[in-house]
């Protein structure tokens, strides 16, 4: 069975999976250039990078048919340390990045992103259209009209030649038509050749010259934890997007796993750390790949390409590069979440606009998530403390009040539970009933305590019925008694 | 031993597997037939392909909503064209006297599905070539070695066209899932009161003909007309050779011996047997 189903994963689709490869890998190209520059390093550590991430991800990953490779989000963590330190403290926190990830795998990390709100994703797929669009614009800085005027020629070669042909990628003939007019028309503009090493050779194995010491790790370290988690959210959401695109299930855990071992592997041939790349991946599955075949073979085409057209490659000028991460960042935006954000609760906006705001002030994709999680966490508990209702009814005498309690209760709703009541009233017995209610937490738990408490100094009768079946939701108490079937006493409402 | 899991996929090969069934079935008393067709939407495989490369706005949703009126109609047409295949199958099955007839359609892989509704059945019908098949003769179904290799029931792989059958060749080569058919042969009524011709290929040793005549001893004792045959030589050879030239209506053998390992670099016996023989083929693992 285990071999029929690895066959499966990889040769169901082997055409498609290998032209769809060959559409990502053109694409990969100067994207894993670009997003080199956006780290401070030569070209080659994200082409490296990109390579490895590729082949190791396609073997080793959850999810087939998702594209990973050197990104931008990860990129954009990496841009201080490789100012501070150099290339070599990058490859050292990449190889850690990778052993971090792995131990998310272990732990089964992969079924945390439930944590992450739809707005909070929102906002982060945002937030990183608007980083890469944004890490664009230094190569206007001091640009002559050239330089615009072939970005929109280039601009419009991408989305103007779908309507003609499908056949081509259109980013490909936007390269190859920018090339040769700069080179035609002699255009003194800035090219990939100019930023620094590219590839000539195959990638070879090679340990980062760092000490091994602890400094070391202190230095890496506050890179090495938000790259990790930042390459993990966007490679968990790029596969919920495969799983969606295709309708078939990922392994979520074996993909932080997956992401971890490529990262590792890339540390070690030279290359920087990256992750999914949403992008990418729709393009994938667009050209029809589906097949792990399908990113083991954008990997292996991408460093045939760079090896066999590497001459070329650094002729290309910048202004076709801008191009093609200009569309990227234009495919990247929600722009359906613009056209919803009237519509949507007025709360989960809020959580996707801050999250871009800090992100885009940060630069830091994971203190974005961070505080988009917090926020919709804390509005989630405002909102499920609204249900808590407390009835009441007196008995024909006037001397008994019995009060129902309905709802949750935890923190939160804990203050509005004790205003509930009614000391004023002057009867000789109150009946509290929590058949209907769920104690969270002990908060909760002392809010009764002190409302009985209130009721005995004035003398009345005080008596609790249904604390059993409500505290039945304290979890700690659950947890004693972890038998099978201990939630199914939790009352439904 | 009555339970039936016949697996149709309306090809050419689907009235001949009803034949088998019928067939298995007339021999058992109060025999009931399950037929399961699978709605397989190949997921893994892709449908629509658009190589411009390039992403614009929302591309991603706009992908999705392509696939999904896609794979909607497609898929609408598929369960209607299902529905008639089951009620074709039912009503072949009927005409050919089994009473006892159930359909079901199911969303999924055939594998799957055959693992989770065989722990209900005694014996599993599939066609040996499928409607993904047809183009080479020589080409097995897709489904058919994953279906046997998966399966902990004797899986019956029917051939092109049912002939009656009278007599059977059951290929000895004391195996655990050889001992499995003899075991089977001995104490289920599905074979019982065919003519068996036991026949070892291979390598033939002392040991060999003894275990041979052992068995062929043994099914004699449950009331078996046994014919043993030893032939050195290759059993792929031997095996269909004897099948035309006794003029064998069914073989019944073990399936899959030897591991997944070997099978890709020498192929497997197994296969061989299924490409080669015009028979339709009784099988246990």
């Amino acid at each position: 069975m285990q071999l029929n189903d690895i066959s499966k994963e990889w040769f169901s689709n082997v055409p498609k999976d290998l032209i769809a490869g060959l559409v990502v890998a053109l694409a990969l190209i100067p994207e894993a250039i670009a997003f080199s520059i956006i780290a401070g390093v030569d070209p080659q550590v994200g082409l490296y990078a990109s390579f490895c991430i590729a082949v190791v991800s396609a073997i080793a990953g959850g999810r087939p048919g998702m594209i990973s490779a050197a990104t931008a989000a990860t990129a954009l963590l990496m841009i201080t340390l490789v100012k501070e330190h150099g290339l070599e403290y990058l490859l050292a926190a990449t190889l850690l990045t990778g052993v971090l990830q792995i131990a998310a795998g272990l732990l089964r990390m992969g079924e945390a992103l439930k944590f992450v709100s739809s707005s909070v994703m929102t906002g982060f797929v945002n937030a990183l259209a608007i980083l890469i669009f944004m890490a664009q614009l230094p190569e206007f800085a001091g640009a002559g009209w050239q330089m615009y005027a072939m970005v929109a020629g280039g601009l419009g070669i991408i989305y103007l030649i779908p309507r003609l042909t499908k056949a081509v990628p259109s980013p490909l003939v936007c390269i190859v038509v920018l090339t040769v007019i700069s080179l035609a028309a002699g255009l003194d503009l800035r090219t990939v050749g100019d930023l620094g090493e590219l590839p000539s050779t195959l990638p070879v194995f090679l340990l980062p010259q760092v000490p091994l010491n602890l400094e070391t790790l202190l230095i890496i370290l506050p890179y090495s934890i938000p790259i990790a988690v930042v390459g993990l959210l966007e490679s968990l959401m790029t596969a919920t997007i495969v799983d969606d695109l295709t309708d078939t299930d990922s392994n979520k855990n074996r993909e932080c796993a997956g992401q971890g071992l490529a990262n590792i592997a890339s540390g070690f041939f030279g290359g920087m750390a990256g992750c999914a790349m949403i992008g990418q991946t729709v393009i994938n599955i667009k050209s029809g790949g589906r097949g792990r075949l399908s990113t083991f073979a954008a990997g292996v085409f991408l460093l045939i390409l760079l090896v066999v057209f590497g001459p070329w490659v650094k002729l290309i000028p910048m202004a076709a590069l801008v191009a093609v991460m200009i569309m990227v960042s234009i495919g990247t935006f929600s722009w359906a979440s613009l056209r919803d954000l009237p519509r949507h609760p007025k709360t989960s906006s809020l959580v996707m606009i801050t999250t871009v705001l800090v992100v885009v002030i940060t630069h830091n994709l994971a203190l974005g998530v961070a505080v988009g999680v917090l926020m919709s966490t804390i509005s989630f508990a405002r909102k499920a403390a609204l249900l808590m209702r407390v009835g009441t009814e007196i008995d024909e005498s006037g001397e008994h009040r019995t009060y129902f309690v309905t709802g949750n209760l935890f923190f939160v709703s804990a203050g509005a539970f004790g205003r509930a009541f009614n000391f004023r009233e002057v009867v000789a017995r109150v009946t509290i009933d929590v058949t209907r209610a769920h104690f969270w937490d002990i908060s909760s738990v002392a809010a009764l305590d002190k409302v009985v408490l209130k009721f005995r100094r004035d003398g009345v009768t005080v008596n609790v019925i249904g604390l059993n079946e409500a505290s039945a939701t304290l979890i700690e108490r659950v947890a004693v008694h972890d038998k099978a079937g201990a939630s199914d006493s939790v009352p439904l409402h | 031993m009555k339970n039936f899991l016949t697996c149709t996929d309306g090809s050419p090969y689907a009235p001949s597997v009803y034949d088998h069934t019928a067939w298995a079935a007339s021999r058992i008393a109060e025999a009931s037939v399950h037929v399961v067709h699978m709605l397989d939407p190949h997921r893994e495989r892709a449908a629509i392909v658009d190589r411009s490369g390039s992403l614009g706005p929302d591309t991603g949703e706009e992908l999705l909503a392509e696939l999904v009126t896609f794979e909607e109609t497609k898929n609408r047409r598929a369960r209607e064209q299902g529905k008639a295949i089951l009620a074709a199958a039912e009503r072949h099955l009927r005409k050919a006297g089994v009473a006892n007839v159930t359909v079901e359609q199911q969303h999924g892989e055939l594998v799957e599905a055959v693992t989770r509704m065989e722990t209900n059945a005694d014996l599993v019908v599939i066609g040996k070539r499928g409607e993904s098949a047809d183009f080479a003769s020589q080409h097995l179904g897709s489904n058919l070695e994953r279906v046997i290799r998966a399966s902990i029931r004797p899986v019956l792989v029917s051939s092109r066209t049912f002939t009656p059958i009278d007599q059977f060749l059951m290929a000895y080569d004391g195996s655990p899932s050889a001992e499995k058919a003899v075991e089977f042969a001995m104490t289920q009524p599905l074979l019982r009161g065919l003519r068996c011709l036991l026949l070892r290929a291979g390598r033939i040793d002392e040991n060999a003909e003894w275990y041979l005549q052992e068995t062929a001893a043994k099914l004699r004792a449950s009331g078996f007309d046994v014919t043993a045959q030893s032939a050195p030589g290759e059993p792929d050879e031997i095996i269909p050779e004897t099948i035309q030239r006794e003029n064998i209506a069914l073989l019944v053998m073990g399936a899959y011996g030897h591991s997944r390992i070997r099978h890709l670099i020498v192929g497997s016996t197994t296969t061989t047997m299924l490409r080669t023989c015009p028979v339709p083929v009784l099988m246990f693992r």
